[in-house]
């Protein structure tokens, strides 16, 4: 059980997806300059990433490797993904409305989120096994809901401040998320 | 046809540079560019789908039905992303290693599967590879222009096929930020603005 803290822990802060690990940066910058869309990416990304990180490793461990179709990984991976993304769509849609209005654009965004296919090659690269990569797939979707929202609410707030105009918009953005990213670079070591 | 070839090709560099321009396909921008190499070899790994995938999708683009565009689009890159994959690991294997998982991402970098869509699936061949070459060297010159601002500040060196030039005195200390996380995204950041001073407006 302490095993799995630990993981959650550094998948969550440590290792954070965004800010560590450099992955699914278009969404950070993208949907982060509402609170409201952000919250919405990071329940989209939660949801799917979960269910895309124990597909793909099942995906991997029962039918590529027992075959020895390794090489196949990216291109399965990735139909995996879409397809998945595809399905949860269309399933929320019909019988969960509510939650489907509540993600709305951001489901089909995701396919293309580098973070989700990222934490799928991550569970292969680093040998978890089923359950480990259960937890490491929450966790992981997790921080980047963290990095997410808390970028977000700085964002709103430099609207309201005064930028030169050549850094404006993204250029500011970029610097406010190096500077979040330091204080995540503080936890590193600590697992 | 308004544009020649050349200016399709000339495009990418300037005036459309993804990373800077459309900020696209930030993720290997970030978390590849610790050393000018990496930058070089990760551009011209991304190029190459580029251009293949340029390529197929406008010779398909007649028999790809629209409502499952994007689907096909998809296969087409991940094949190419996997010929990428595997000639590197025979040829390149150092190479592959340290940039890792940042190679079968291509598949999802937005710049790609961005221009399968927004130009190539509307574009002749010819005009759809020129894009695709100049799209893809303006990549790779963004890498390499922030793999040398933060090799050069952060371990002050620079790394040309594995031989380190250092560029500053024995008494220079490294400036060790620049090749971490929060330096990448700072740099980004401000070489954008740089863009925006020398650009139009």
């Amino acid at each position: 059980m302490a095993d799995y803290l630990v993981l959650a822990i550094s998948c969550i802060f440590v290792n954070n997806i965004l800010l560590a690990q450099y992955l699914g940066n278009c969404p950070f910058l993208g949907t982060s300059k509402k609170m409201e869309t952000a919250i919405g990416m990071s329940m989209a990304v939660i949801f799917v990433l979960v269910m895309a990180g124990v597909i793909t490793w099942l995906t991997d461990t029962h039918i590529l490797k027992p075959f020895g179709l390794e090489y196949l990984r990216t291109i399965s991976f990735i139909l995996v993904i879409a397809s998945l993304v595809q399905f949860v769509e269309m399933f929320l849609k019909k019988s969960i409305p509510a939650l489907y209005a509540g993600l709305g654009i951001f489901l089909p965004l995701i396919t293309t989120n580098c973070a989700v296919m990222g934490v799928c090659l991550i569970n292969i690269k680093e040998e978890y096994d089923f359950l480990s990569a259960l937890v490491a797939s929450f966790s992981y979707a997790v921080g980047f809901g963290v990095a997410l929202i808390i970028f977000a609410g700085l964002r709103e707030r430099i609207l309201l401040a005064r930028v030169p105009r050549p850094l404006q918009d993204t250029s500011i953005g970029l610097v406010t998320a190096g500077i979040i990213a330091l204080a995540f670079f503080a936890f590193k070591g600590m697992v | 046809m308004a544009k020649s070839i050349v200016q399709e090709f000339t495009k990418g560099l300037w005036a459309e540079i993804a990373p800077f321009r459309l900020v696209l396909g930030l993720c290997p921008v970030l978390a590849v560019t610790k050393s000018v190499e990496n930058g070089i070899g990760m551009g011209l790994a991304t190029t190459f789908v580029l251009v293949c995938s340029n390529l197929l999708v406008s010779a398909l683009r007649k028999n790809i039905p629209q409502k499952v565009r994007i689907a096909c689009f998809i296969i087409v890159i991940a094949t190419f992303v996997t010929i990428v994959e595997l000639v590197m690991q025979a040829y390149a294997y150092p190479l592959f290693q340290k940039l890792g998982i940042f190679i079968p991402l291509i598949v999802v970098n937005c710049i790609v599967l961005g221009r399968a869509e927004a130009f190539a699936y509307k574009n002749s061949v010819v005009a759809s590879v020129a894009d695709g070459l100049g799209i893809g060297m303006g990549f790779t010159l963004s890498l390499a222009a922030l793999g040398a601002v933060r090799e050069s500040l952060g371990v002050g060196t620079l790394t040309f096929w594995e031989t380190p030039i250092t560029l500053f005195g024995p008494s220079f200390q490294p400036f060790s930020f620049m090749v971490e996380a929060p330096g990448a995204f700072i740099c980004l950041g401000l070489m954008l603005c740089g863009m925006n001073l020398l650009g139009k407006k």
